[in-house]
């Protein structure tokens, strides 16, 4: 499939041949395994395994727990309980769905500052970037959603809030929130309808997650050295290339069991640690939480959404340059969304032909700044906005608008990058040759001192 | 700038400490249950004492709604064998729409709504709450000290400080471990409010415990279970991530020593 010559599957035996000629799929599931990978991928790429488990694993405990749960705001509370109490093994279903969102996010996340860094994003992989962050913001709507249906105090008022970011949009948001609702307040419409989609989109992501992977099996992997595998002749290609299996397979799913491994302590003996306790309290519209906080992975944005208030001057000067249409709520939406936006347009944002973060001096800097802000971000977003935290929000949000809009266009043209490896072959020899041999020299050198 | 990085830090620590702490105002003090961290089992006697407790004092006005009486009888729970889980059941009444009256109640009945409509239901309060997240705000000793709602109950029932204060009709009860400090629960115990049949100490300390691990266990009936099952499983992966890891350095051997040979060769084989 991919542009990297190799062996193709050829139909031998005559059932073989029989099926070949009409549904070739043996050889899409041959040519999709044994795709040619850069030898020197390094551990950052096994997330995407990670990720592929995480899908199958939230659509099969999800698909168990509905057999049990009841989209009804006078039951579903009740029947989330029902199967924590009374469902076999209905516990660790519910845990491991709840915890299997987290372990979702946190995988894409390292998944896109690894993209980040290795500049997976840049040509000619700018459309699996693209669909990366459709898949991204599927994700994003499906836990939203899913957080709702146990009807505890931190859905009913979580959905009260991210849905109100609606009713801030100029001339038609509150008919548009109405509509999201489907009533003027959530409610069993909105339950129910959460509900639907929160089945539909699962199934959209696993689409979406074909093509992706379609996409970079049309260009190749990217790698750390991003360099190109050499496409000349197969024996070129096989230097710098081992079939997915079993070198990738086995490799990838060594680092999946570990991680696995801390996931499944963390749902036996820390299940609750991610949830927020309040959701252990029935919803009641008539009382609102103290501090409504959204899940962990959300709250960068959440963050960014709620640093821009009426008392930012860029604020002040957008509202009254739109005649207070863009006022200081909407602005924060248009700033949420718009940092998702500037990450999705990063392809086009980038003007340093060179991909790998490893042969860029500065980029790096400006690199593991933006994995601090993203940090500082997540943890203003859990603080309430008051006394220092929001000048803090907006200097990170600051920062990230920055980096997407300013750093990355004018890095390419002021930095000079480092000399690049000619191979992939190359790197990989450097890797495993210089490491151990510079191992050896300080082996050798010490004693003599 | 050292300074600024300093002071950012200290609030850093601080507030997510105190934001955290359910509120910011109670003091939950920590107690060390038989049900913390990984291997922590609960203590059948203490649940069965504080059954009692709770049937005797805080079912006055808080209910149990999601907690079925045959739940009384199950394993890694109070273990009432079957027939006194009947006659508890039986002591209760339950209306039935079917007769359209009330009726003894079996086993397969839930435990009442709260009498009293400005109590919460009691089900699910200890997982409800969560008394220290501690430390530095990360929340990871809970792992080996829970996640605090059985404290903060602990707190609450020991907070009290004898002062009272009326707001529009309403009295008011200072106490210490309250967010806002005055809750309109008036003190539930005293000290020696039960006598339990196993002869334990009822000073307000160990009833207050008591109640407290029967609402752990009230909110997270399958504790054990799931313990059991986490250990399991990482067994079972561990076991597995070590085999994986032998059979990826087996398989990748000898594609590093030939890149290792290569390397010490100087120009790679055309």
């Amino acid at each position: 499939m991919s542009g990297i010559p190799h062996d193709h599957y050829e139909p031998t035996t005559g059932i073989e041949k029989w099926l070949h000629s009409r549904l070739p799929i043996v050889g899409l599931i041959y040519d999709t395994i044994m795709i040619p990978t850069p030898k020197n991928l390094n551990w950052m790429w096994i997330w995407g395994i990670v990720l592929t488990f995480c899908l199958a694993l939230q659509i099969i405990t999800g698909i168990v727990l509905v057999m049990h749960y009841t989209p009804d705001t006078t039951l579903a509370f009740a029947s989330v309980e029902h199967i924590m109490r009374d469902v076999n093994g209905g516990h660790m279903l519910r845990y491991l769905h709840a915890n299997g969102a987290s372990l979702f996010f946190v995988a894409v996340y390292l998944h896109i500052f690894r993209g980040l860094f290795y500049g997976s994003y840049k040509s000619p992989r700018e459309i699996t970037w693209i669909i990366g962050m459709l898949i991204y913001l599927c994700m994003m709507g499906t836990a939203f959603m899913g957080y709702v249906l146990p009807w505890g105090q931190m859905s009913f008022w979580g959905a009260t809030v991210i849905t109100g970011l609606f009713g801030a949009i100029p001339f038609i948001g509150e008919a548009l929130q109405t509509w999201l609702l489907g009533g003027p307040a959530v409610d069993n419409a909105t339950l129910t309808r959460f509900f639907s989609l929160h089945y539909l989109l699962p199934f959209v992501i696993a689409a979406l997650v074909a093509v992706h992977i379609w996409a970079f099996h049309s260009t190749g992997n990217n790698n750390p050295s991003g360099v190109d595998v050499r496409r000349g002749s197969k024996a070129e290609a096989e230097k710098d290339t081992l079939p997915f299996w079993p070198y990738f397979v086995i490799k990838d799913l060594f680092a999946l069991a570990l991680v696995l491994l801390i996931f499944f302590a963390i749902v036996g003996f820390m299940p609750n640690y991610l949830g927020h306790p309040d959701n252990y309290i029935e919803a009641n519209p008539l009382a609102t939480p103290a501090h409504i906080v959204p899940e962990w992975y959300f709250l960068p944005f959440y963050a960014i959404l709620r640093a821009f208030d009426a008392e930012v001057w860029l604020v002040q000067l957008v509202s009254w340059l739109s005649f207070g249409i863009i006022d200081a709520k909407f602005f924060g939406v248009i700033a949420m969304f718009g940092a998702i936006v500037a990450m999705a347009l990063v392809p086009w944002l980038d003007t340093s032909s060179v991909r790998s973060g490893r042969y860029r001096p500065m980029f790096k800097i400006f690199f593991w700044l933006l994995c601090v802000d993203f940090m500082v971000l997540m943890w203003v977003g859990a603080m309430p906005a008051e006394g220092i935290y929001p000048y803090i929000a907006l200097v990170a949000s600051a920062y990230w608008f920055a980096y997407f809009l300013v750093i990355l266009p004018l890095l390419g043209l002021i930095e000079k990058p480092l000399p690049q490896v000619a191979t992939i072959e190359e790197d990989f020899i450097d890797h495993y040759g210089k490491a151990k041999d510079s191992a050896k020299a300080d082996a050798v050198a010490s004693p003599a001192e | 700038m050292l300074k600024t990085l300093k002071s950012a830090a200290t609030a850093l620590v601080l507030s997510t400490g105190a934001a955290l702490a359910a509120g910011g105002a109670g003091h939950v003090h920590d107690v060390d249950f038989s049900f913390e961290g990984p291997f922590g089992t609960y203590d059948q006697n203490q649940l069965q004492r504080g059954l009692q407790v709770y049937t005797e004092i805080c079912s006055a006005c808080h209910g149990m709604k999601f907690l079925p009486y045959r739940a009384l009888g199950y394993e890694g729970g109070p273990e009432f064998p079957e027939d006194q889980v009947i006659a508890y059941a039986a002591q209760h009444e339950v209306f039935d729409p079917e007769l359209d009256d009330y009726r003894e109640a079996k086993p397969t009945d839930h435990f009442g709504v709260s009498n009293d409509p400005n109590a919460p239901d009691l089900t699910l309060m200890a997982k409800a709450r969560s008394g220290f997240h501690g430390p530095l705000g990360t929340g990871i000793s809970q792992l080996f000290n829970g996640i605090g709602g059985p404290e903060y109950i602990v707190s609450i029932l020991t907070g009290y400080t004898g002062k009272e204060m009326e707001q529009a009709g309403t009295v008011f009860y200072e106490n210490t471990a309250f967010p806002g400090g005055w809750i309109a629960m008036a003190p539930p115990l005293y000290g020696d409010d039960v006598e339990f049949a196993d002869g334990h100490s009822a000073d307000l300390h160990h009833v207050a415990e008591d109640v407290a691990a029967f609402l752990m266990w009230s909110a997270e009936p399958k504790m054990m279970a799931r313990k059991q099952a986490g250990f399991t499983a990482v067994i079972i992966l561990t076991v597995l991530t070590v085999m994986l890891y032998l059979t990826n350095k087996r398989l990748w051997a000898p594609v590093k020593r030939a890149a290792k040979e290569q390397a010490k060769g100087g120009t790679p084989a055309e």
